[in-house]
C-alpha cells in the first residue's frame, strides 16, 4: 500500500488518531493508552502486516518524553512511523510491546537506561549500559559538571 | 561500579553459573555472557553490555555534520567505510544535492571493500574460535592488502572517514585501480583455499551443522538483518530492496538459504565475498570522470523535520534517524545498530546446546561490541 | 681411585670404538666390566643407576626444549611467518628464554586449595613419564629396561598420568579447572583403549611384547609393510587416538583457550605450569616413539626382505639416526594436525571413539589374528 492508502486505513482502525504525511513515511501520533491495541492490530491485520519493527527511539522533547517506532511489513513492503509521548517527567510509563516484536525488548531497555520511560509489561526492565549511579544522560536537562561542558 | 547483578530465568541451585568476558582470548570485543549451565548444556544467557559505552548519540547533539562523520567510523568499525555512507547519504538526501556518479561509483567500490575485509576478518576469527588457528593468519595477511588500498587513499586503514557531506575527502590514489584489480585476481585464486581448509573439513561440518538454527519468523521477529538473517531465508538485503549509491547499475545475487544454522550464517558470508568481487569487477573500469566533491554550504543545517536512512553494512541493516529542528547541531540522532538486535538473539538461540557450540553461534552472529554500545 | 680411567676404559672396549654408534651394547659391557673392576659390586649398581638417572635428566630437559622450538617453528611455517628468530641463530635459544622467565615467576598460592594435593599433580605427570621413557629402545642396547612384557608395562605406566592430570583440576579449588580436569579425564580413559587394542594388533603380529624383540623381528620389513592391511589400520588408529590422549591437536577441548582459560593447569604458574607444558610435550614423544618402534621399525633400518646389498647400504646410517628420523616425522604429523584443523567438541570426541574407532579396532584385531594364523603376512 502507498502512503494514502495506509493512511485511509489507520483511519479505518480508529478515527481519532492525528496522521501527518512526513518526509518519507506517515507518522501516526498515539496517546499512550492506544498504542498497544494499535499497534497489535497493525501486526496481525492482513492489509497491513507489519511485522518488523526496525526502530525504537526515545526523544526528550523539551517540556515531553516520547518514543518513535519504524515499523516496516516484509510481505507489503510499506513503512510507518509511530508516535508517543507523555508530558510526566518525574515517572513517565509506555506500554511495552515486545510482546509483539521481539526487537523490542532490549531496545525499550536502551530508552529506559538513557531516558528513564518505565515500559509497562516489560519482561526484564534494567538499565542496559550505565549502571544506577547515572542519572539519565540522553535528557536534555542532564547536567555533568565533571565530564559536559556547557558553552 | 556493577550493582548486584540477578540472573533473570534461572534456577540457582541447579544450574551453574559461568561467567564468560569481558576479556576474551578472542577477538569477539567487550562482551560479558553470564551463562547458566546445567552439565554442559546452556540454560540461559544474560548478555551485559556497555564496557565501551561512549555516548555517541549524546555527543552528536552537540557536534556538527561533518564532525558526526567521524564518530560513526568508530561505531562498527569494520564497516567505517558504510557507517559513513549512511551519514552522508542522509544529509544530502535532506539538502536535495546531486551527487555526480563519480562520486556514486567511488562509494560503492570502497563499500564492498569495506564488505569484504569485514567478511575476511569474520573468516580468520571463526576459524580461530573454532580450533584451527591457522585460519587467522590467513584471513588477515589477505585483509591487510586492502587496508594498504584504503590507507593509500584515504589515509586511514580501518577508520577511514572518507565520505563527507557532498562527496568524498579526497580524490582517488592514481594506482587505485591497478591495485583493486590485481587484488580481485589474487584473491579469487585463495577463496577456493579458504572452502578447503574449513567449508569442506569434517570436523568443521559436525560443529557448525544443525548448531543454533534461526527460523525465519524468528528472525524478522527480533529484528536481525544482515548475512544472519539472509542464511535463514529473510530477504533483507537493502541493496536490493532500496538502491542507493550505484547499487542500481550493477548485477548482483541476493545470497539467501533457508537453513538458518551455524554453517548456513558462515555460507552466506563467504559467497557474499564472491558477490562483492562481482560488483568491483563490474564497476572498477567504468568509474566516470568529474569532481570528487560537490560544494556545500560551510555550516550544514537540516530543514526542519524527521529523517531516516538505511545502508546495508556487512552486519546488517545501519539505520540513522534524525530529528532535526533547523539547526547546524542535530536534535535527537539515532544509530539502529545491527548488532544491538543481532544479540537479542544470542539467548534465544543458544539454549539448549553445549557451551562448545555457544562459541560456535556467537561467532557466526558476527558481533561488533562497539556498535551494540555506541 | 684410579685416574687412567680413559686407558682401562678403551682397553675393556672389546671393538674400534666407532662401532658403538651402531650397537651400544658394547658401550654398556664396558663400562659395567671397567666399574665392577674398580668398585664393589654394590657401588657399581649405585653408579650405574646415577649415571642412568642423570642422562636421562638431561635427556628430557634438551628433547623438551627442542620440541617447545619445534612446534613454534612448524606452527609458524604453516601459517606463513617465521617464528623465533631472535634470541640465538634462528631463534634456538628462546626455549631457554622462556624457561628462564618461568623460573622467575611468582608461584601464586590458592586460597582453599588442597595444598598437598596441588604441590604434587604436576610431579605425578613428570614422574609417568620418566618411567615411560625407560623402557623405550633408543638403539641397539641404548634402552635403560628391558622387560618382557615391554609394551604392556609402558601402556600400564602411561594411563597413571590421568592421576595428575585430575589431581591438578581438582585441587586447584576452581570451576574451570574441575571442567576441564573431567573432561580431560574421560578423554584419555576412553582413548587408552584404541591405543591398547592398537598396539595388541602388533603384539600379534609379533608375537611377543618384549620391545627390543619386537625391533629385531622388524629386521626382514617394517611391521607396517609386513603386516600390510589391519597394520596400515592399526597405524592410523594409533595416531589419532595417540593424539587424543595427549589432550592435543584436534582434541584439545580440554585447554580450549577461547572457552575455559587454560582448563586444568589455569591455577598454576611459573615453574609448576612449565612442568605441565614440558610433561606434554614429553608425552608426545613417547607417543611418537611407540609409534615408531612398533609400527615403522624403531632402530632399525628400513630392509627389504633379504635384499643384502640394499640392506648393507640402509645399514650405513647408525640405528640412533633412524631412530630419530622416525619419531621426529611423527611428532611432526602429530603438530601438523593441531594447526590445520579445528577442535572437535567433548561429545564428538567421545563419540568418535566410543562409536567409530572401537568397533573399527575390535574387527581389525580379528584380522590380523587371522592373517598371522593363515600366515598371510610377509
Amino acid at each position: 500500500m502507498d502512503n494514502k492508502q495506509l493512511e485511509e486505513f489507520v483511519k479505518s482502525l480508529d478515527h481519532d488518531l492525528e496522521i501527518r504525511e512526513g518526509k518519507q513515511f506517515i507518522e501516526v501520533t498515539l496517546p499512550i493508552s492506544k498504542l498497544y491495541p494499535i499497534a497489535k492490530l497493525l501486526r496481525e491485520k492482513e492489509e497491513s502486516m507489519f511485522d518488523f519493527l526496525f526502530n525504537l527511539t526515545g526523544v526528550d522533547y523539551g517540556q515531553d518524553l516520547g518514543v518513535v517506532y519504524h515499523l516496516r511489513s516484509t510481505v507489503q513492503g510499506h513503512s510507518i512511523v509511530l508516535k508517543t509521548r507523555t508530558s510526566d517527567r518525574e515517572n513517565p510509563q509506555i506500554d511495552s510491546i515486545s510482546d509483539i516484536w521481539e526487537s523490542a525488548n532490549l531496545l525499550e531497555r536502551e530508552v529506559y537506561d538513557l531516558l528513564g520511560i518505565r515500559f509497562t509489561n516489560h519482561p526484564d526492565l534494567r538499565r542496559l549500559f550505565l549502571d544506577s549511579s547515572w542519572g539519565f544522560p540522553l535528557r536534555k536537562n542532564y547536567a555533568d559538571d565533571i565530564n559536559i561542558v556547557t558553552r | 561500579m556493577e550493582e548486584k547483578v540477578e540472573i533473570i530465568g534461572t534456577d540457582e541451585k541447579q544450574e551453574f553459573i559461568i561467567n564468560m568476558g569481558p576479556q576474551h582470548p578472542s577477538t569477539h570485543g567487550v562482551l560479558r555472557l553470564v551463562v547458566s549451565l546445567q552439565g554442559e548444556t546452556v540454560k540461559n544467557i544474560q548478555p551485559h553490555i556497555g564496557y565501551i559505552h561512549r555516548g555517541i548519540e549524546k555527543m552528536c547533539e552537540s557536534i556538527t555534520w561533518p564532525q558526526i562523520i567521524h564518530l560513526t567510523d568508530r561505531m562498527d568499525y569494520l564497516s567505517a567505510h558504510q557507517n559513513n555512507e549512511a551519514v552522508c547519504l542522509l544529509v544530502e538526501k535532506a539538502l536535495e544535492v546531486d551527487i555526480p556518479d563519480r562520486i556514486k561509483y567511488i562509494r560503492t567500490i570502497m563499500s564492498e571493500l569495506s564488505r569484504l575485509q569485514s567478511h575476511q576478518l569474520f573468516w580468520a576469527t571463526f576459524g580461530m574460535d573454532l580450533g584451527g588457528q591457522t585460519c587467522y593468519f590467513y584471513g588477515l595477511r589477505d585483509r591487510e592488502m586492502i587496508l594498504d588500498i584504503f590507507e593509500e587513499t584515504t589515509g586511514g586503514r580501518m577508520l577511514v572517514s572518507y565520505n563527507c557531506p557532498g562527496g568524498l575527502m579526497y580524490d582517488l590514489h592514481p594506482d587505485f585501480q591497478k591495485k583493486v584489480k590485481d587484488y580481485i585476481k589474487y584473491f579469487r585464486e585463495k577463496l577456493p583455499e579458504y572452502d578447503a581448509i574449513l567449508t569442506g573439513n569434517v570436523i568443521f561440518r559436525e560443529r557448525t551443522v544443525g548448531i543454533g538454527t534461526l527460523t525465519l519468523a524468528d528472525a524478522i521477529s527480533f529484528g536481525i538483518t544482515g548475512p544472519s538473517a539472509r542464511a535463514s531465508g529473510f530477504s533483507c538485503d537493502i541493496r536490493k530492496h532500496e538502491p542507493y549509491s550505484a547499487y542500481d547499475r550493477v548485477k548482483f545475487n541476493e545470497v539467501l538459504f533457508t537453513e538458518g544454522d551455524t554453517c548456513h550464517r558462515y555460507l552466506a558470508r563467504v559467497e557474499e565475498m564472491r558477490e562483492s568481487m562481482d560488483i568491483i569487477e563490474q564497476l572498477i573500469d567504468n568509474i566516470p570522470e568529474g569532481q570528487y566533491a560537490v560544494k556545500m554550504k560551510p555550516v550544514i543545517k537540516l530543514p526542519e523535520g524527521e529523517y531516516f536512512q538505511r545502508v546495508e553494512t556487512a552486519r546488517g541493516e545501519l539505520g540513522v534517524f534524525v530529528i532535526s529542528d533547523g539547526n547546524k547541531n542535530p536534535y535527537r540522532v539515532k544509530f539502529r545498530s545491527p548488532n544491538f538486535a543481532n544479540l537479542g538473539v544470542l539467548n534465544h538461540i543458544s539454549k539448549g546446546f553445549k557451551i562448545a557450540d555457544l562459541i560456535a553461534i556467537s561467532g557466526s552472529l558476527d558481533l561488533i561490541i562497539p556498535d551494540i554500545d555506541r | 681411585m684410579r685416574f687412567d680411567f680413559i686407558a682401562s676404559y678403551v682397553s675393556a672396549l672389546t671393538e674400534p670404538w666407532w662401532k658403538i654408534f651402531y650397537d651400544f651394547s658394547i658401550l654398556n659391557r664396558a663400562v659395567d666390566e671397567w666399574l665392577k673392576g674398580s668398585f664393589s659390586p654394590f657401588w657399581t649398581t649405585v653408579i650405574e643407576m646415577v649415571v642412568v638417572g642423570v642422562v636421562f635428566l638431561l635427556f628430557y630437559a634438551v628433547v623438551g626444549l627442542f620440541l617447545v622450538y619445534a612446534e613454534r617453528k612448524v606452527c609458524a611455517f604453516i601459517q606463513n611467518r617465521l617464528g623465533p628468530n631472535r634470541i640465538g641463530p634462528y631463534g634456538i635459544f628462546q626455549t631457554i628464554a622462556d624457561l628462564v622467565k618461568l623460573l622467575f615467576k611468582e608461584i601464586i598460592p590458592i586460597k582453599n586449595a588442597d595444598s598437598l594435593l596441588f604441590n604434587i599433580a604436576p610431579y605425578i605427570v613428570i614422574i609417568v613419564n620418566f618411567m615411560a621413557l625407560a623402557a623405550i629402545p633408543y638403539a641397539k642396547g641404548l634402552h635403560a629396561i628391558d622387560f618382557n612384557i615391554g609394551i604392556f608395562y609402558i601402556l600400564a605406566v602411561s594411563s597413571m598420568s590421568v592421576i595428575g592430570v585430575l589431581l591438578a583440576g581438582w585441587s586447584s579449588n576452581s570451576k574451570y579447572s574441575l571442567i576441564g580436569a573431567m573432561r580431560s579425564g574421560a578423554q584419555i580413559v576412553s582413548y587408552e583403549l584404541s591405543i591398547g587394542l592398537a598396539l595388541i594388533t602388533i603384539v600379534i603380529l609379533s608375537g611377543t611384547m618384549q620391545l627390543s624383540e619386537i625391533v629385531e623381528a622388524q629386521r626382514t620389513g617394517w611391521f607396517i609393510f609386513k603386516g600390510h592391511i589391519p597394520a596400515v589400520i592399526a597405524f592410523v588408529i594409533y595416531v589419532i587416538s595417540s593424539t587424543a590422549e595427549i589432550n592435543r591437536g584436534p582434541f584439545d577441548m580440554a585447554e580450549a583457550e577461547s572457552e575455559l582459560t587454560a582448563g586444568y593447569h589455569t591455577e598454576y604458574s611459573g615453574i609448576k605450569f612449565a612442568f605441565f607444558y614440558l610433561a606434554e610435550y614429553i608425552n608426545m614423544f613417547i607417543v611418537a616413539s611407540i609409534a615408531a618402534t612398533m609400527f615403522l621399525g624403531g632402530w632399525m633400518p628400513f630392509h627389504i626382505g633379504n635384499w643384502e646389498g640394499f640392506n648393507m647400504i640402509m645399514d650405513f646410517i647408525p640405528p640412533f639416526v633412524w631412530y630419530i628420523g622416525k619419531t621426529f616425522f611423527i611428532i611432526w604429523i602429530i603438530m601438523l594436525f593441531k594447526w590445520t584443523f579445528p577442535r572437535l567438541r567433548i561429545d564428538q570426541l567421545l563419540t568418535l571413539e566410543w562409536k567409530y574407532l572401537l568397533p573399527i579396532n575390535l574387527v581389525n584385531v580379528l584380522i590380523m589374528a587371522f592373517l598371522v594364523l593363515k600366515g598371510w603376512h610377509f
